[in-house]
């Protein structure tokens, strides 16, 4: 059902030519069932076991001890939890944007990064809903007051706090994300099943595949659920970050208090989550040797959406700062100017250099077609994005409206272990999803072979 | 950069429109600071998490706690035991608190007080309404003292050294030293004390030295209340202070602050309490302040003029027009400052007042003496005791001791409440010359520096154990009652010296006391007339001690001044009187060390108590040592104090840790850069540094050690001296509530000049823009019922922050301790916020109390996930401790920031002895909840439940909270806004209320009285002329 | 090449799927019986005591007024356990040597306080008061149970916010006439259902915003 761009569309090829099903089945279905495992990945994985670990021990110390441990105050009481939060969400919204939206808009190039950007968003939104748990110190209770049940009170949480709607967007995002990915995965884990030699590998992946045989009703019914699943992910990518957006756009702290907050952290969350895409891409062709599936013309597509979204950002950035001038509001006039020559000046400005300057560079054709600085590039932007919400969250509280109760904030060594410790965290189960399932989809890849085509053009 | 641009922040003020607030010169001159904040790695921080031991430990300890048993649907209960009484006490009825009248005593004068008493544990201290030196009001001292009580570092049993004793043993050790001294009439017998009015010990005292002709009695005050003058502000016209602070806490500041606020409530007739114009006859008061160290009076004075400490008697000398009029100041607008003042004295005769600070020589208060007389406002605003108790030179009777003890001819040394030996001045080297005493015996409420060093110690009861008697700072006898039994083997001083009297031997306090004042009403001593209030004899001495228990102090004792307490205090201490009169002139005339400071070249010093923890007593009171100090609002330490100019001079920054020298010893300090502290001087605080105390108040063996400022006095400078030098020698960090101290131009203080008040009241309004009501999608909620809110007059409030400690005990509001205050997580419910404006050398001072607004929109309350905070249908700001999770969104929403968070587990649930401190009343918070001010929505419920049950209205000033009932401005009124006769009602009603950052249409329910100020036509474009050089 | 699973298979994974539904509604509904049951609440539980009371006894049979012992229930929050010493009002006359109550007599005797368990314990964040209550029209059995037919004293109700507020929301279900709080056996006259709102108007009993604010129980 997808349709192969026309040949004359564009010069570098969505897969490189003399693939036929077999080629592609066996390259990507190897990686999983067949073969070595690359020493390159147990090293990663080790490493990222590691980072984990200090997640584990600065969890630990703040159940114990509570969140006194982190850098927050009065009146920074959000830090680096939140911060965080915000950063892992908005990565997340790449893999959706890829899967969802491209495919209703038969865009033929997300056929081989859609499977790794959903794993992506997975991951991410884990790392991401790790904090609101944690981040009042005692989340048994936060559990127990967000969903009562069994109710002993007769009262209720309150639905005018955007903290609620936050809980609801995530949750609902991350359980159509994971079905979305799961439905995807079925006809290649039967792949997988009919491939492995090895009998607990064929019931695994047996079991996982539902018993997918590949009949004509099976694909009809696939080809139906999966429309449905991308149609009911479309509106989520734009409503997750929009109600996140919500958590800062609802206070009436100056820096959060803002109607442009939607679109603009909607247009960051994809900024950053392509970012992340290629940061993930570029390496793993190399590694797993998939440059034939992953094309310089995927990475040149993926860098074109940074490059536009983080226009946006820029906008938004500017639009910011214009408002502090032209409301005349003293506070928000005062906010903007703390921002850029306050205390925290060189984070506005590392930001500033990060998100707006350097996605500059990829108007150049030539970086746009040179991998190793596009990663460059998408890295920087990863830093950018999470000083952003750094911005957002930190020096808007820390002077807000009187000047009496002004302060600062400095992270401790227990949030910087929490922030990497999450990144290991995300290093270690991307990796066993690339070592347990296939990273790039199997039966998609297919309908681009040479082969797709001839069957189609002969079959009526 | 080295030192502060300090050209740079003139300029700005210079040039700028209008009254410009700043914040910390550090912030505004020096960014580096910041830029280092910065860069700070955070391994710095990881070095920090876990708190400090010691101190930090106590921490928890003084604050406390009741498990939240159940905080989660799933715990199960622990079962809980019920004990009823055996035989249950008449008056008593479990569930509500009963209230005793008594005094805690401060430096020997009293402060009189109700307290509140939960089956039998005091819990929270309040004034008297009906006492005439407290009039309800308290300060930060008494507050604190409840605290105290419940140390658990206090002295617990008697000892010999340093083996533990009954009191018993005391009582046989004393009868055996005392043997020989019954043949040599007492030669070799001393005896050293603080001030003491406390007639039944004054008695005492006598009966001993009648039995003993040749002991000596001698009198060490570390911080004398040396002032024996009595104050009538309320009828004042013009006041002026020479280096005077009346309100900065102490006995006699109580009634002070009240009577000074009462002259100054614009459009507030405080006699009937409602707000009808206040009568023409009454004017506002002017008050100047001719100061050395920046204090609370100054703050509130309409004019200032910061001269250093030894140049105050010079000012007065030119004052009284004698001989002082060539003297040169050290500030240029001193001349001008004095002749305006003159004139205005001039001018008011007999309803002026002139002040001498207690920290001043003799010579200068015998010149405001003279002042008063010949301005006729002696008797009128001011009363003089006949013979003051105060020495002119009050190292004159220790230096005596010191030298008896030199000589070796003290055999037995009886020290009562004193601690010399960490108090004494440096140059009688007390602490070597105490070890040549035969027997020394040392009576304190803590073991310290001197009970340490003495062979008998024992333990002082505290005033809530005792049974005694004081005299407030008028005067008026004040009858001390146990609200509780000693918690430890304490005992009164009485007890202590009834061991020196055969024939009072072994008496309990209680007997001491009631029979001393037994005897007094059948006339045989004291010489007192009692009547009762209204002038009637009493049925009998029985009936007389119910009412004077009931009441709380003998009436009729205070109208004639301090003159009998002073007496009698000066009696005591005749032999120290005797020794002064030689040495005084040579030692203590300031232009001595004037002309020695031209010499030498160096600075000069000015020491002063410190604002919390006073001369050190409080050193281990958790309570005070996180109140922030005034002006400063620093917090767990002291701070030298010098002016904007020589900070430039000597290239000093806040934060820098300097070494003082002085005649030949040396302490260390941190600097802080105090706007309008005189230049060319350096003011340091006693009381830090201390070696013995306790958990909370010992300083670590590190640099605080060298805190210690009572190194650096001598007897010859007790409160000033020129020749300091000093020099930086690192940076310490000190822990301050706040660090900003410029308003930008967001007038969270608004204030005008009475005259243009007057001429149009809509200034303060425009100084503000006030959303209207209509300005909401959502329509107006009906608050039918009460309608609770709160106005706090600015005019009226001096900044002592007395509220936030009262608040503190009847909250049960933990101590975070110094790391945690550093990080910015004090827990104070009500702050006192500062501001500065105008002229950076000689700065308007603002002071301004912020509890929660209980905003009508407030923001906290829709940001709350689970409910914890919301609208009560009385208009209340409710804070649910039991269903917060602690996300901290509602502390971020607050505009006002007066949210506190739990961040860690700062209440204690181990110490048994602080439980009885806590309030029953209110839940004591447990980690990761937010907690703030909840208008003691207690004592509301309390009287709405009384009033139920009665079937009325709850009656105006019948729920009163915390903060409102400490206040001694009485600047702080609550009330029930529906109420239209209430008097929170009426001062809202007045033009210059207005609502902190109501712009934002949070609607806030506590408002605030404009502060207004009574300047002096002249001096105002004096001033102006000053800004802009 | 073989078969990886038997064709059963496909009915075991419907059955499973069904089956996995069943389970987790029944967890559910141990978790809520547990919950609410009187292992965690304490309702319907008799806690020892160290002396065998019976309010069935002094109550019921003897007719004993409720304030005689808890004094202050009607001007405090505390309904106060009354001293040995109203014990000891009677029991100095009869039953003088009942074996079973040496531990009242010993306590009298060495004025040392009997111990008693609570029964009702509310969590320490919950401020109840009986005075306004009493005043209002809540009778003592109304949350107590029929205390006179109780031999040894238990919690009659689950005291969970959720039962506190079914009448803080709507006091006229449950208040009585004044004179009828103390009377263990008062039954709501059958022929007069407006009883409760004209009570509730003639106590002047605030409404329920007044009643459900949070600062009514917790502070």
């Amino acid at each position: 059902m997808i349709n192969p761009p026309p040949a004359t569309y564009d010069p570098a090829p969505l897969i490189e030519p003399g693939h036929t099903f077999g080629s592609i089945t066996d390259k990507i279905a190897t990686v999983v069932v067949g073969g070595r495992t690359p020493i390159t990945w147990f090293v990663v994985v080790s490493i990222g076991m590691m980072i984990m670990g200090m997640l584990g021990v600065a969890v630990t110390w703040l159940l114990i001890k509570g969140t006194g441990i982190w850098g927050i105050n009065i009146p920074v009481g959000w830090g680096f939890a939140i911060i965080n939060f915000v950063w892992w969400i908005g990565i997340g919204h790449a893999g959706t944007l890829i899967s969802a939206i491209l495919l209703l808009l038969k865009q033929g190039w997300r056929t081989s990064i859609n499977r790794f950007a959903e794993g992506m968003t997975i991951f991410a939104v884990m790392c991401a809903g790790l904090f609101p748990l944690i981040h009042t110190g005692r989340p048994w209770l936060a559990a127990y007051w967000l969903f009562p049940y069994p109710n002993s009170m007769a009262v209720w949480p309150q639905f005018r706090s955007p903290l609620i709607w936050d809980v609801f967007a995530v949750s609902t995002y991350f359980t159509v994300s994971l079905m979305f990915w799961y439905v995807g995965l079925i006809p290649d884990m039967a792949t997988l099943r009919d491939k492995a030699r090895k009998r607990p590998q064929q019931i695994i992946y047996g079991v996982l595949s539902l018993g997918w045989r590949g009949s004509a009703k099976h694909w009809q019914r696939y080809e139906h659920i999966y429309l449905l699943l991308a149609g009911l992910s479309t509106p989520l990518v734009l409503s997750v970050h929009t109600v996140v957006s919500f958590d800062f756009a609802i206070g009436i702290i100056p820096g959060w208090h803002a109607t442009i907050f939607p679109p603009y952290f909607v247009a960051g969350a994809i900024y950053a989550g392509f970012a992340m895409v290629l940061t993930l891409a570029i390496p793993l062709r190399k590694i797993y040797g998939m440059e034939d599936f992953i094309t310089i013309r995927h990475l040149e597509n993926m860098a074109k959406v940074t490059l536009v979204t983080g226009l946006i950002v820029g906008y938004g950035y500017t639009s910011e700062a214009f408002f502090g001038w032209y409301s005349a509001n003293k506070y928000e006039g005062f906010m903007i100017w703390n921002r850029m020559t306050g205390p925290y000046w060189p984070y506005y400005w590392t930001l500033v250099f990060c998100n707006i300057i350097t996605p500059q560079t990829l108007w150049i054709r030539k970086v746009r077609t040179t991998p190793i600085l596009i990663f460059a590039v998408a890295m920087v932007v990863n830093v950018g994005m999470w000083l952003e919400r750094f911005v957002i969250v930190i020096t808007s509280l820390h002077r807000d409206f009187l000047p009496s109760s002004w302060g600062m904030y400095y992270p401790t060594v227990w949030d910087w272990m929490t922030f990497v410790g999450t990144i290991g965290m995300f290093i270690v189960l991307f990796f066993l999803f690339i070592r347990f399932l296939p990273m790039i989809s199997i039966f998609e890849m297919r309908t681009m072979a040479p082969e797709a085509k001839l069957t189609e053009s002969e079959g009526h | 950069m080295s030192a502060m641009d300090f050209s740079a922040i003139r300029s700005r003020l210079a040039g700028s429109e209008g009254r410009l607030y700043w914040r910390s010169l550090g912030e505004l001159a020096d960014t580096e600071q910041f830029r280092d904040y910065l860069h700070r790695e955070f391994p710095e921080q990881a070095s920090q998490w876990n708190d400090p031991k010691g101190r930090r430990e106590f921490l928890k300890l003084m604050s406390a706690s009741l498990a939240l048993a159940g905080v989660s649907a799933c715990t199960k209960q622990p079962a809980e035991k019920i004990v009823p009484y055996v035989r249950q006490p008449e008056e008593l009825v479990p569930g509500r608190p009963l209230f005793f009248a008594t005094a805690i005593p401060f430096g020997g004068v009293a402060t009189p007080v109700l307290v509140e008493s939960h089956e039998g544990h005091p819990t929270k201290v309040e004034g008297n309404p009906q006492h005439p030196a407290s009039l309800g009001g308290t300060d930060t001292f008494a507050q604190a003292s409840i605290l105290t009580l419940y140390d658990p570092d206090r002295a617990q049993t008697a000892l010999f050294r340093g083996e533990y004793r009954g009191w018993g043993d005391f009582l046989i050790g004393v009868k055996d030293a005392l043997g020989n001294h019954r043949v040599n009439q007492g030669t070799g017998l001393h005896f050293l004390t603080e001030t003491i009015t406390s007639p039944t010990v004054l008695e005492q005292i006598s009966l001993i030295q009648k039995t003993y002709p040749q002991a000596k009695w001698h009198r060490w005050d570390a911080v004398s209340q040396a002032n024996d003058a009595v104050y009538h502000f309320d009828k004042a016209d013009v006041i002026v202070s020479l280096d005077a602070d009346v309100f900065a806490g102490g006995p006699a500041s109580i009634r002070y602050s009240r009577d000074f606020a009462t002259r100054r409530r614009e459009g507030v007739d405080v006699e009937h309490g409602g707000t009808e114009a206040a009568p023409a006859a009454k004017p506002m008061n002017r008050l100047y302040a001719i100061e050395s160290t920046p204090s609370l009076t100054g703050a509130k004075a309409d004019h200032r003029l910061p001269l250093r400490a030894s140049e105050i008697e010079a000012a007065a000398r030119a004052l009284s027009g004698s001989g002082g009029g060539g003297a040169s100041f050290s500030n240029p607008n001193a001349q001008k400052f004095i002749e305006a003042v003159a004139k205005d004295l001039q001018a008011h005769r007999g309803t002026s007042l002139v002040m001498a600070g207690d920290y001043q020589p003799a010579s200068v208060r015998r010149l405001a003496r003279a002042l008063n007389e010949s301005l006729g406002n002696a008797g009128a605003t001011v009363t003089y005791a006949a013979a003051g108790n105060a020495p002119d030179d009050p190292a004159a009777s220790l230096r005596e001791l010191a030298q008896a003890m030199d000589a070796g001819q003290v055999q037995l040394l009886v020290i009562l409440g004193a601690n010399p030996v960490f108090t004494a001045p440096a140059d009688l080297k007390f602490a070597e010359k105490l070890a040549k005493v035969g027997l020394s015996i040392a009576h304190t409420t803590h073991p310290d520096e001197t009970s340490v060093l003495c062979h008998w110690n024992v333990p002082e009861a505290h005033p809530l154990e005792s049974w005694g008697d004081a005299r407030a700072f008028d005067g008026t006898v004040t009858v001390m009652q146990p609200l509780i039994a000693p918690l430890y083997d304490g005992r009164t001083t009485a007890e202590v010296l009834s061991a020196f009297i055969d024939e009072q031997s072994g008496k309990s306090a209680h007997d001491l006391v009631k029979d001393y004042w037994t005897r007094a009403y059948g006339g045989q001593v004291g010489g007192f007339t009692i009547t009762d209030s209204s002038g009637q004899p009493f049925k009998s001495a029985e009936s007389f001690w119910k009412h004077v228990l009931h009441d709380g102090w003998v009436p009729g004792t205070g109208g004639a001044g301090r003159e009998a307490g002073g007496a009698a205090a000066a009696g005591a201490a005749a032999g120290a009187a005797a020794a002064t009169t030689p040495e005084r002139s040579s030692n203590l005339d300031p232009r001595t060390s004037t002309t020695a400071s031209a010499a030498t070249g160096g600075l000069e010093i000015i020491f002063r108590p410190d604002p919390t923890i006073w001369d050190g007593r409080f050193a281990n009171n958790g309570w005070l040592q996180e109140l922030p100090k005034p002006i400063t609002k620093v917090t767990w330490d002291p701070t030298a104090w010098i002016s904007v100019k020589t900070a430039e001079d000597q290239k000093l920054r806040d934060g820098d840790l300097i070494e003082l020298k002085f005649r030949g010893n040396t302490a260390k300090l941190p600097v802080a850069i105090v706007p309008g502290h005189p230049d060319g001087a350096v003011t340091a605080f006693f009381g830090y540094g201390r070696g013995v105390i306790g958990r909370v108040g010992q300083a670590p063996e590190d640099v605080a050690r060298e805190f210690d400022v009572y190194r650096l006095r001598t007897s010859d400078a007790l409160w000033f001296g020129s020749g300091l030098e000093i020099s930086k020698v690192g940076r310490y960090v000190i822990a301050r509530t706040q660090e900003h101290h410029l308003m930008e131009d967001r007038r969270p203080v608004r204030d005008a000049n009475i005259e243009d008040y007057r001429k149009d009241a809509e200034v303060i309004a425009h100084m503000g823009e006030k959303p209207p009501r209509t300005m909401t999608l959502i329509p107006e909620w009906q608050y039918n019922g009460y309608k609770w809110g709160m106005a706090i007059d600015l005019t009226a409030c001096t900044g002592c922050a007395t509220c936030t400690v009262a608040c503190n005990a009847e909250n049960n509001i933990p101590v975070v301790g110094k790391d945690q205050v550093n990080r910015g997580r004090e827990m104070h419910w009500i702050r006192v916020d500062h501001y500065f404006s105008d002229d950076l050398d000689n700065p308007k001072t603002y002071h301004q109390p912020v509890p929660c607004m209980q905003c009508e929109n407030a923001p906290c309350e829709l940001v709350c996930p689970v409910g914890a905070t919301t609208h009560s249908a009385e208009g209340l700001n409710d804070m649910v401790y039991n269903r917060c999770v602690g996300t901290r969104y509602c502390s971020n929403n607050c505009p006002y920031k007066v949210r506190r968070f739990n961040f860690l587990l700062y209440q204690d649930w181990h110490t048994a002895s602080l439980e009885p401190l806590r309030n029953p009343d209110v839940t004591v918070r447990s980690r990761g909840v937010m907690e703030k001010c909840t208008y003691c929505v207690q004592r509301i419920n309390y009287a709405r439940i009384d009033a139920k049950r009665e079937d009325r209205k709850i009656r105006d000033g019948e729920v009163v909270p915390a903060c409102a009932a400490a206040c001694p401005a009485d600047a702080i009124v609550f009330g029930d806004l529906n109420d239209p006769a209430s008097r929170v009602t009426k001062l809202k009603q007045l033009e210059r209320n207005y609502g902190l950052l109501e712009e934002l249409n949070t609607r806030p329910r506590t408002t605030y009285l404009a502060s207004l100020r009574n300047p002096n036509p002249e001096l105002e474009t004096a001033r102006a002329a000053t800004t802009h050089d | 090449m073989s078969q990886i699973f038997h064709r059963s298979t496909n009915i075991w994974s419907k059955v499973s799927i069904l089956g996995g539904l069943v389970f987790a509604g029944f967890l559910g509904w141990v978790v809520v019986t547990i919950a609410w049951s009187g292992y965690v609440t304490g309702q319907g539980v008799t806690v020892d005591q160290p002396v065998q009371f019976s309010h069935a006894h002094h109550v019921g049979s003897m007719g004993i007024d409720c304030r005689y012992c808890h004094t202050t229930v009607e001007e405090s929050a505390f309904a106060n356990i009354p001293p040995t010493k109203t014990c000891m009002n009677c029991h100095s006359q009869i039953w003088t040597n009942a074996p079973i109550l040496e531990p009242v007599r010993a306590s009298f005797r060495e004025n040392r306080p009997l111990e008693w368990t609570r029964v009702h314990d509310l969590p320490d964040f919950v401020y109840f008061n009986h005075s306004i209550h009493v005043a209002k029209g809540v009778g003592c059995a109304t949350c107590h149970g029929r205390v006179d037919r109780m031999p040894l004293m238990y919690q009659e109700n689950s005291l969970m916010m959720r039962w506190c507020l079914d009448c803080h929301r709507n006091p006229a279900k449950y208040i009585r006439p004044r004179d009828q709080v103390f009377n263990m056996a008062y039954e709501r006259p059958a022929d007069d259902p407006g009883i409760g709102e004209r009570l509730v108007k003639e106590y002047k009993i605030a409404d329920a915003r007044q009643l459900t604010s949070c600062s009514t129980c917790h502070r």
